[in-house]
């Protein structure tokens, strides 16, 4: 058989349909920045509530995403949501490291957020996060901000 | 006065018996394009001359196409995000949606009626002249040589264009949305990058184009094979062609998002 | 002899669901001859051909192929069966995506090994066989009737076949094809050797160049000899179809109900 222009068309064709897949991966998607789940280590944080986090939000120390939430379940001794957490095993914590649930932006996805701490020894995989803050669900703020109002009105008035 | 109810009845009974009858006779033929496809491996130019015949010819269409529906999504996506302050997020819904929707269902769609309806004229025509009973009395098996290759061809050719129709539309939205009105160029590909996941959407929607491949492919290759062999029966199956590749997929997608999607 | 009967066809029956189409057919054809099935339209005569080339089986009755059965072979046994037979189609069904050389080669290709400079060779002659050379880098649709039937010729004699079959070979041809693709039959066979079987219902032509004749009718074998003797024929229904005339066994009307019955006439219903 001979090489013919269809052969080089077709050739054409499957290099440009593996690079629009490429294309996809890296600058659509976040190939570049998907961890291997080799090269992560497992810590724990249990929350009291989680509000609208999700299974691969970021956990981000300082702005840069450093891991992925990896698990949430519900501990059920504790009625506390126990989230895993994939840590990038480039990026070592001290233990005493503090987890939040923030939010990107106000109507932005949820994250977990790392604030170092001071301690001397890191964190291994399996340890248990010590401090850990919940996200911020705006239904009870907005009800203890009115109910504050309302105190201090009826405290006015006397 | 029961007369016609029963007559009414009789019809529709008759026509879900040909259904079944048809989706079996169609089941089995599937089969056996599967079973008998070694030839079309082991001569792997025969398949390369299909996925010319149903991939780059299609290429036209799913480009432009692409690109258009991109600055559809970019323009109709600012003007409801811009609302809620949010223009930066037009980068993850343009991406978004033609990842794991617009792209794989749009495309199979364009494919169905440009290739898949080419596949089922082809193999009907040569079945109407003759041409399919010629190779058989010459001891050449025509599933093997004729349909096999269509079918992996369109096969081979719909993850790459589907893939190409996401490229180019994502390029489409970048080009209303950051060249034309001035979305903040790094919050658009920042966004998308964050909110675009590689295996969950990408891959995703990559198999999902894989499976209306399959699709499009068998129903192409079965219609075509099964047309009565005169003008009228090439045509109609042509047609048949289009209209159920079609239902296939809108249904597949359904199903295939109800797995991928959801649960999370 | 028997033993040259190259085709030998016993007590066959062949029905689809309950549409009986053949009933007690019995023929042999001798090795080297050209045999016409000539017939009606409609008649049998294209399942007949089926029935030799094995794409279709017999309700009951054998066929014998070089005294091996067709109706009892097995898919390996019906691919060698059909490497030594070549069959020409209606309008040739000539590949259409292929040249006319590649569809010379295509058999060759599929069934041997052999290297492309010999296919090259085997290719040319047959198609100079068929005067047909110089056309072979041409696609088919570039072809006259005439001219694709006769690459369609050069591509059933490819691998060199001891039977030929051919399906309604004079159909839409002009009078000077005719007379090509009749005389390119009869010398084809003589030189190489062939047996060939013509399915046709052109009287003229086929007379001219045939050994022996069988007329199909109803299902059954009408008649049958040598052309000089269907001339002279005393048969009616022969001579009907021979000299083409309107009236005689085969009816101009179909048959139905009487005209009355049809016309409403007679019941003073008008």
């Amino acid at each position: 058989m001979n090489r013919t222009l269809m052969d080089l068309w077709v050739g054409i064709f499957v290099v440009a349909g593996l690079g629009a897949i490429l294309v996809l991966a890296l600058r659509v998607g976040n190939a570049s920045a998907t961890f291997d789940v080799s090269d992560t280590y497992t810590v724990y944080g249990d929350f009291e509530n989680i509000g609208g986090l999700k299974v691969r939000a970021p956990v981000k120390s300082a702005g840069v995403v450093v891991g992925r939430v990896a698990n949430i379940q519900l501990n059920a001794q504790t009625y506390k949501a126990r989230a895993t957490l994939a840590i990038d095993k480039r990026y070592q914590f001290p233990a005493d490291t503090s987890a939040a649930i923030l939010t990107a932006g106000l109507l932005g996805e949820q994250y977990i957020g790392f604030d170092a701490g001071g301690d001397t020894a890191n964190l291994e995989q399996g340890s248990v996060l010590q401090i850990t803050q919940s996200a911020i669900v705006l239904e009870k703020l907005i009800s203890q901000f009115l109910y504050n109002k309302a105190a201090e009105g009826s405290g006015g008035d006397k | 006065m029961l007369k016609p109810l029963l007559s009414g009845f009789s019809h529709i009974g008759r026509q879900v018996i040909d259904g079944t009858w048809r989706l079996g006779y169609a089941t089995r033929f599937f089969l056996l394009v599967l079973l008998r496809s070694g030839l079309s491996f082991t001569r792997f130019g025969l398949v390369v001359r299909k996925v010319y015949f149903s991939g780059v010819l299609s290429l036209i269409i799913i480009i432009v196409s692409g690109l258009f529906v991109g600055m559809v999504l970019g323009l109709q996506g600012y003007e409801t995000l811009v609302r809620y302050g949010s223009a930066e997020a037009l980068g993850t819904l343009v991406a978004l949606s033609l990842v794991r929707e617009l792209g794989p269902v749009v495309s199979a769609l364009l494919f169905a009626s440009r290739a898949g309806s080419a596949i089922t004229a082809e193999i009907g025509l040569m079945k109407a002249t003759e041409q399919l009973s010629a190779m058989e009395v010459m001891a050449v098996d025509p599933i093997a040589r004729v349909v096999g290759p269509h079918f992996w061809g369109a096969v081979i050719s719909m993850p790459l264009l589907a893939s190409l129709f996401s490229a180019v539309g994502v390029f489409g939205g970048y080009l209303i949305g950051v060249v034309l009105i001035g979305v903040d160029d790094g919050a658009f590909w920042s966004q998308m990058q964050a909110a675009v996941d590689f295996r969950h959407d990408i891959l995703n929607g990559i198999i999902k184009s894989a499976v209306f491949g399959v699709a499009v492919a068998a129903i192409a290759t079965f219609e075509g094979y099964d047309a009565p062999p005169t003008a009228e029966g090439v045509s109609g199956a042509t047609t048949r062609t289009v209209v159920t590749s079609a239902l296939a997929i809108l249904a597949l997608d359904f199903v295939l998002t109800a797995f991928m999607f959801t649960g999370q | 002899m028997p033993g040259d009967h190259l085709v030998d066809i016993r007590n066959l029956e062949f029905a689809y669901g309950a549409r009986k189409i053949l009933t007690g057919i019995n023929m042999t054809m001798e090795r080297g001859q050209v045999v016409a099935i000539m017939g009606g339209s409609g008649c049998g005569k294209t399942t007949l051909l089926k029935l030799i080339s094995g794409m279709l089986r017999p309700t009951s009755g054998e066929v014998l192929v070089n005294g091996e059965a067709v109706h009892r072979m097995d898919t390996d046994g019906l691919a060698r069966h059909r490497r030594k037979l070549g069959v020409l189609f209606q309008f040739g069904a000539l590949f259409t995506d292929l040249s006319v050389f590649d569809n010379v080669a295509f058999p060759l290709r599929e069934h041997t090994d052999l290297p492309e400079e010999l296919i090259r060779d085997l290719v040319l002659l047959k198609l100079h066989s068929v005067g047909l050379r110089g056309a072979h880098a041409l696609m088919p649709h570039q072809l006259s009737g005439g001219m694709a039937r006769r690459v369609a010729l050069a591509r059933a004699i490819a691998l060199d076949p001891g039977l030929v079959l051919f399906d309604e070979p004079f159909t839409g041809l002009d009078p000077i094809s005719l007379t090509v693709t009749g005389n390119l039959i009869r010398r084809l066979t003589d030189t190489l050797g062939l047996t060939s079987v013509v399915v046709t219902h052109d009287v003229a032509e086929s007379l001219k160049i045939v050994d022996r004749v069988f007329f199909v009718a109803d299902g059954r074998i009408a008649a049958s000899g040598t052309p000089d003797e269907v001339r002279h024929t005393t048969d009616d229904f022969v001579h009907q179809f021979i000299y083409g005339e309107e009236d005689g066994p085969m009816r101009f009307h179909f048959p139905g109900g009487s005209m009355q019955a049809d016309f409403g006439l007679g019941r003073g219903r008008a």
